[in-house]
């Protein structure tokens, strides 16, 4: 006979959800560290002829493999940049010798920006237009939807944003600008006018999914017994659904909200190259084009480590969102 | 390939034939209207890739007209950035792009179903190696790791290919496992396993051909997403090496030319449109067909593969 006390000290699902996914967090990050560095840095045989170019001098060859640390060991190279990048110290640009941090920090914050508004305001959208069309289920309304949602899912996000460039800020009508010419190192709050085409793109690409889910777990909730009894009572359509479908249907619902964030963290390389947007995803591309190889690694890492992130909150939000689940066993 | 095979031995009637599994569902996949609009919209971006450059009027590389001319009866669709045909620039630019997206949806899905199959069946210490493997990958934007790979390796074609093939693999191996899973347990399994027959042909003749539904869905999907891809790429500038004409190039070169004649950045970014719309709702037929997305269960499958109909 177990004692009912010692059942009550058990640690509370969702904190031990949390513990086992921060822990899972930090060796996924681990081994993507050494993933990204063994790809960067091992793999091409010689980095810095690799970065310089074959005309480059002997001398700048030999000064650049002093740089990147690229005649000691690859477990020295590892542990080196490993300890500088958890000690604040990811290392310097090789295009201008500008600490990494410097040019990645800023970015990253012009980028959270980017991705948070869009990823609230399509999560605002998707689910609000998710359940609006639930209710109209097999009209003309929700047939039309559900094709263009199909549609624009299949739609890359620069095919996206030049469509919206072509709308609203060239051929048809002028009336947003085109690029940022926000100059990198500034906050992208400064000209709130330069972030509504970005934020529109990325709002655009993600709404389909999150609005897909939303109507599909909606219409499976007020397809149950318990929508059922409530319309039976007499309540308003708009009561049946917020106060008994919705709180039912929100677990998937959270789950496509979390995989849109991570979907953002990709769709942001092509939305800021397109408008010249200074985040981290435009500075990538133009990392990959320098092959400034500790610019390209701090990057990725810092995608890698918002991906475990956003991972882990969608869990622990899903798990909230689902009553049964929440309380201790 | 014959489309018609005997029922079986078992089979009284040998004048019953049955088509094989993929060739149904391919056909009742086309009988949707879905199916239909899908397979025409691919049609027309793939004619114009394919026969495009035998009938394009001009060299896709030679100025003829000033740049960022506007429509004349010289170039219908006017100049681009330095004055060449967008026209045969279009008609010349479409069929790199549609082979290397081709070869690295199989490619991806050629590594992707062994691994996912492998690891399922073998299970133990393959499926954890594999599993982490595919779970590290995916901790990364699939642009992400591409540009990655091709900061490593340059954007030459082929390695491009092998670059976006490679990062498509980890999806491809998590939906074939699960599928797997499920029939590695079966009976028929089993009784081959008892012959002796070894493991790898268990898995190439006994387990890979009772995938074919999840198959024929994964792979549409990453087609989709290897022309996104591959197109993105090309349009970050990591494509074909500049005077290549290709749909991704054009869009970026032509923009900043976009007010004086928008024709040169339209037309390659409809076509590229035309294509992923096209494959995107042709594999939503399919999986209709194929796994039975039921509409009314619509929560479970967007769930466990939301990649139908668009990835995430």
């Amino acid at each position: 006979m177990s004692i009912r006390r010692s059942g009550a000290r058990a640690p509370h699902p969702i904190v031990k959800l949390l513990v086992q996914r921060v822990a899972l967090g930090v060796v996924t990050l681990w081994v993507v560290s050494v993933v990204i560095f063994a790809a960067t840095q091992v793999l091409p045989g010689n980095a810095a002829i690799a970065i310089l170019g074959h005309s480059a001098t002997p001398s700048a060859v030999h000064a650049l493999e002093r740089q990147l640390h690229l005649n000691r060991s690859v477990l020295v190279q590892y542990g080196s940049w490993i300890s500088g990048i958890l000690g604040g110290r990811p290392g310097t640009s090789l295009v201008n010798g500008l600490p990494v941090w410097s040019i990645v920090g800023p970015a990253a914050a012009n980028s959270a920006t980017l991705v948070g508004l869009s990823g609230v305001i399509g999560s605002v959208v998707g689910v609000t237009l998710g359940a609006v069309v639930a209710l109209r289920k097999d009209s003309v309304l929700d047939h039309t939807s559900s094709v263009l949602a199909l549609a624009i899912t299949a739609l890359p996000e620069f095919v996206v944003a030049i469509a919206m460039i072509i709308m609203f800020a060239t051929v048809v009508w002028d009336v947003l600008p085109a690029v940022s010419i926000v100059p990198p190192g500034t906050q992208a709050f400064a000209e709130p006018r330069e972030l509504i085409l970005p934020v529109a793109t990325l709002v655009v690409v993600i709404v389909p999914y999150i609005f897909r889910m939303t109507r599909a777990a909606t219409v499976e909730a007020l397809a149950s017994d318990y929508a059922e009894m409530a319309r039976l009572k007499g309540l308003p359509t708009w009561r049946v659904l917020a106060v008994h479908a919705l709180p039912n249907a929100i677990a998937p619902v959270v789950q496509v909200i979390g995989l849109s964030f991570l979907y953002l963290a990709g769709g942001i390389v092509v939305v800021e190259f397109v408008f010249a947007f200074p985040g981290i995803g435009s500075s990538l591309v133009s990392a990959v084009g320098n092959r400034d190889v500790p610019t390209i690694q701090m990057i990725v890492l810092v995608l890698a480590g918002f991906y475990v992130f956003v991972n882990i909150v969608t869990d622990v939000v899903a798990l909230l969102a689902t009553p049964r689940r929440r309380q201790p066993r | 390939m014959s489309t018609v095979t005997d029922i079986g031995p078992g089979s009284s009637k040998p004048t019953v034939r049955r088509r094989r599994a993929w060739v149904v569902i391919l056909l009742r996949a086309a009988s949707l209207p879905r199916g239909r609009f899908g397979l025409t919209v691919v049609g027309v971006a793939v004619v114009t890739a394919v026969i495009g450059p035998f009938v394009a009027p001009h060299s896709g590389t030679a100025s003829i007209v000033a740049p960022f001319a506007r429509p004349s009866s010289s170039a219908i669709l006017g100049g681009d950035e330095l004055g060449r045909d967008v026209l045969s620039r279009v008609l010349n630019g479409g069929w790199v792009l549609l082979a290397m997206a081709t070869a690295a949806m199989a490619l991806g899905v050629a590594i992707g179903s062994a691994s996912g199959i492998a690891a399922a069946y073998l299970r133990g210490r393959w499926d954890t190696v594999i599993m982490r493997t595919v779970d590290v990958v995916l901790a990364f934007p699939q642009l992400v790791f591409a540009l990655l790979l091709v900061s490593i390796v340059g954007p030459t074609v082929w390695l491009t290919v092998l670059a976006v093939g490679f990062s498509h693999a980890p999806q491809v191996a998590r939906v074939m496992r699960s599928a797997a899973l499920d029939v590695s347990e079966r009976d028929f399994v089993k009784a081959v396993e008892l012959l002796g027959v070894k493991r790898r042909k268990i898995m190439a003749k006994e387990i890979l051909p009772n995938l074919i539904s999840p198959l024929m869905v994964e792979s549409g999907l990453r087609m989709t997403y290897s022309v996104v891809i591959i197109a993105g790429l090309s349009f970050l500038g990591f494509g074909q090496a500049p005077p290549a004409p290709n749909w991704g190039t054009m869009i970026n070169e032509n923009r900043i030319g976009l007010v004086l004649n928008p024709w040169a950045v339209i037309v390659p970014a409809a076509l590229i449109a035309l294509l992923t719309i096209g494959i995107n709702t042709w594999t939503d037929a399919v999986a209709r067909v194929a796994i039975g997305i039921d509409r009314e269960a619509e929560t479970a499958t967007l769930l466990e593969m939301p990649a139908v109909g668009g990835e995430l």
